[in-house]
């Protein structure tokens, strides 16, 4: 019998529902920015932070965070690099052609949380990805924070996701936007270095700043040693982290780390809150 | 008493000797001249004697490889308030790396000679020089190993 | 309902019309599934008749071993759990979830329709009825919900059965699920198997199985035949010779990540998930989309799947848990912290089911013991003297 999921996927979280790929803009030699849009015409409202599940036909699901705008809920933006068979069948799509979406899931950046005070966004390689809709929402509502700096590291220039986005930034007032990479090329003239010698020129109150972070665990925990020499304590550092999911809402038990569901109780966590279980080999 | 002399106090301002004593930091002085590179220009090269301990003041440098097949290679940049440079400090005394600026960079140059001369008299001082200097070096290394983890690249890029 | 309300309503039935009461749950439609003998197991499959009841059969389990016996004689429940939980019927082990077919640029989503299958257990232990309340509180009792399960779990008939033996690897006692059932059943058995009797003593527990009672050939039951049935369970109670002690357990744990006990039981352990298929709690699952081989037709398939896989926590190239040894951590642990954590009991009912079936002979119950007992915490050291040496 032929039906859409969508009205289902309220009662079933394993129904997808179909999504219209529409602007794709190439970013890095194997990462693409796609806008879709939803076949049954309603949006999919999020917070910054969460994730969905995305299907291209036959290939297989994986977890990727939404990477637009929150306020703008009707196109939804996802930013994918192609590591395996999934995601190369997404990276690989047409515009016009059909990926399956499930959720919204997890939990997202704490937005709300923050403020009132400052706000250091430290992000490495893909990981601004999930970041930039948490910026999206700090400049909507820019004067209810302190200092906004975004600190973005790199492997290399070509690396680099949003280059028009980060030069526009860079040129506002409200925002300071610091970049790095770990190898230069010809043709740069920025900074070189690791994303965590950045905070020495950033310009914020470490007592009352909130931090959020995402990027590959090393260079999460690099950063928040950074973070706390300079008075940030772990209690005011958000990361967003990753697992093996194959459900997204707590049922499949794949991306269990300690006693969370990185997919119900994250993936965006407190550092303090996650603290000791970083600390354990293969956990 | 305190000196007045404009060295010293340009001295005390530079966030790397903070905590010095102002007659330490007299001493220092008599080591120390201020010197400025357009951008672009070599401050030192690989190779060269290390005759100068540098602590940028404003503008930004390069540390540079020259690598057979790759080309000069930025492997770090430095800027405002962070120092250049240890080899003066240990035999051979030649840098490592070159070093070029990217910005037009204002220094506060001290001579390697008189520095080492400075601290093996007075061990005090070259306790509390080598104290930073080894907190420096600590989060080089701690930056060059994140570096050199290559954290993000992926697997099956390697 | 507790017993003194039932006691009145309390039945007895005979063995030799056991099937009075199979009859009575197929005419209202529903498949009666209960254990069989096949294979050189006791295993939970439809059955016809009370006549595929393993009549005369017993088991004998420890690490690593387990065999059936047939020894003759009436009893119809004379063993204990074999490789089988009933998770398989509630949560199967192999579920499509939908197909998707290709049109013009996109696809179309066509949903699995088909009728729920309207199951009866019968010979459900207390081990087990907990085991189910555990999946309930996994399915049901979170911010997403399983549907099948649920609609499974909502027109399943649940006919217990009260052990009077127990196995080898059984340790349900310490674990607060039995040996008794107390809860959650439509109709409770108890096998009375004394002199040349052979009786059930039969009670409901739910109106459904009330509806069901008063339709089979009973007679009233007596403190004779309540008399019977403690002597039986008590009997399995005295046989229990596992335990596992849990007070402070889920705090010791989740504090023996470095424990050296984890590389001792690594040397032994398969990582074969023989456990993981066997618990009738495990509920870990992995999803499989394929497309048949023109590319048209798609299906998501969700199957069961094992924490002790390799690939089961692959990311970026490799897996968070690479090594055995953190597998099998994983699991224990997971077993008896996280779960309270995340469901707010403990994950094991005791069923021993790990023991027997793993190749290996490991005991869950012994590598606990082996934990709490190594004293000291992780992260300190033993004094040593400068030389080397330690003076004892």
């Amino acid at each position: 019998m032929l039906q859409t999921a969508s009205a289902a996927a309220a009662v079933d979280p394993m129904a997808i529902r179909r999504f219209t790929v529409g602007r794709i803009r190439r970013e890095t030699r194997d990462t693409v920015t796609l806008e879709l849009h939803p076949v049954d015409g309603l949006g999919l409202p999020f917070a910054p932070g969460q994730f969905t599940m995305l299907y291209p036909f036959g290939a297989g699901e994986v977890p990727i965070s939404i990477s637009g705008d929150a306020a703008r809920p009707e196109t939804l933006v996802h930013t994918v690099r192609a590591v395996g068979a999934a995601t190369r069948a997404i990276c690989a799509l047409r515009p016009g052609e059909m990926l399956g979406v499930r959720g919204p899931f997890g939990r997202g950046w704490p937005v709300v949380e923050a403020e009132g005070s400052d706000v250091l966004v430290a992000a490495g390689g893909i990981g601004l990805a999930p970041l930039r809709p948490a910026l999206y929402a700090l400049l909507a509502g820019r004067e209810r924070y302190g200092s906004i700096t975004l600190l973005y590291g790199a492997r290399t220039p070509t690396d680099l996701l949003y280059t028009r986005e980060l030069e526009r930034w860079r040129g506002r007032f409200d925002l300071d936007v610091e970049v790095t990479v770990d190898r230069g090329d010809g043709g740069w003239h920025g900074n070189v270095g690791v994303v965590t010698r950045l905070m020495d020129r950033a310009r914020f109150d470490p007592a009352h700043t909130v931090a959020l972070m995402c990027g590959p665990e090393i260079m999460m925990r690099f950063t928040v040693r950074e973070l706390e020499r300079v008075g940030v304590t772990d209690d005011r550092v958000y990361l967003s982290m990753e697992r093996n999911m194959r459900c997204g809402v707590g049922l499949c038990g794949h991306c269990q780390f300690g006693s969370r569901f990185v997919c119900l109780d994250g993936p965006v966590f407190r550092y303090d809150e996650v603290r000791p279980a970083i600390g354990i080999q293969e956990l | 008493m305190m000196s007045t002399d404009p060295m010293t106090l340009e001295l005390a301002g530079q966030p790397f000797l903070r905590g010095l004593s102002p007659s330490h930091l007299a001493e220092l002085a008599a080591c120390a001249t201020v010197i400025s590179f357009p951008a672009g220009q070599h401050i030192f090269r690989e190779g060269d004697p290390a005759a100068s301990f540098f602590i940028l003041r404003r503008g930004r440098v390069a540390l540079q490889l020259d690598v057979p097949g790759r080309g000069v290679t930025t492997i770090q940049t430095v800027g405002e308030g962070d120092v250049l440079g240890w080899s003066w400090l240990f035999p051979p005394y030649r840098w490592q790396f070159d070093a070029t600026a990217m910005d037009l960079t204002r220094a506060v140059a001290l001579d390697a000679d008189c520095l080492r001369r400075t601290m093996e008299a007075d061990h005090e001082l070259g306790y509390l020089l080598m104290r930073r200097f080894a907190q420096t070096i600590s989060d080089r290394l701690q930056a060059t190993r994140l570096q050199m983890l290559d954290v993000y690249g992926h697997a099956s890029n390697r | 309902m507790d017993r003194d309300a039932l006691d009145g309503a309390a039945r007895v039935l005979t063995g030799g019309e056991l099937d009075a009461l199979f009859t009575a749950l197929t005419d209202r439609g529903l498949t009666v599934v209960g254990p069989m003998v096949r294979d050189g197991a006791v295993v939970y499959d439809r059955l016809a008749s009370a006549c595929e009841l393993p009549e005369g059969w017993s088991d004998e389990q420890g690490p690593g071993h387990y065999r059936v016996h047939h020894t003759g004689g009436p009893a119809r429940f004379g063993y204990t759990v074999g490789p089988h939980s009933w998770k398989q019927f509630l949560f199967p082990p192999e579920r499509r979830l939908w197909r998707a077919e290709r049109a013009g640029a996109g696809f179309q989503v066509l949903a699995e329709d088909g009728e729920t299958p309207r199951y009866a257990f019968v010979g459900v232990r207390a081990c087990e009825f907990a085991a189910i309340a555990i999946q309930d509180r996994v399915f049901l009792g979170g911010r997403y919900v399983d549907p099948d399960y649920r609609a499974r779990r909502e027109r399943v008939f649940l006919v217990a059965v009260n052990c009077g033996q127990a196995g080898a690897t059984c340790f349900c006692a310490s674990v607060g699920t039995g040996p008794r059932v107390t809860a959650g059943y439509d109709l409770l058995l108890s096998e009375l198997l004394e002199g040349e009797r052979h009786d059930f003593l039969i009670e409901a527990g739910s109106e459904r199985g009330r509806e069901v009672l008063d339709t089979l050939p009973t007679r009233p039951a007596g403190p004779a035949d309540h008399a019977a049935a403690e002597r039986a369970t008590a009997r399995a109670a005295e046989q229990l010779g596992r335990t596992v002690e849990l007070e402070g357990l889920k705090d010791l744990l989740q504090r023996s990540h470095d424990s050296p006990r984890w590389d001792d039981v690594a040397a032994r352990c398969l990582t074969c998930g023989n456990c993981t298929q066997v618990c009738p709690t495990c509920f870990c699952t992995s999803v499989e989309d394929t497309t048949d081989l023109s590319g048209t037709t798609a299906e998501r398939v969700r199957r069961w799947d094992s924490c002790f896989s390799v690939d089961f926590s692959y990311l970026h190239g490799g897996s968070v848990r690479r090594s055995g040894k953190a597998r099998y951590r994983q699991w224990l642990t997971h077993k008896f912290a996280g779960w309270v954590d995340q469901f707010g009991t403990t994950g094991c009912v005791g069923c021993g089911r790990c023991v027997t079936w793993c190749p290996a002979g490991i005991d869950i119950t012994a590598e606990l013991a082996a934990l709490r007992a190594e004293g000291v915490p992780p992260g300190e050291g033993v004094e040593d003297d400068v030389d080397g040496s330690h003076d004892a």
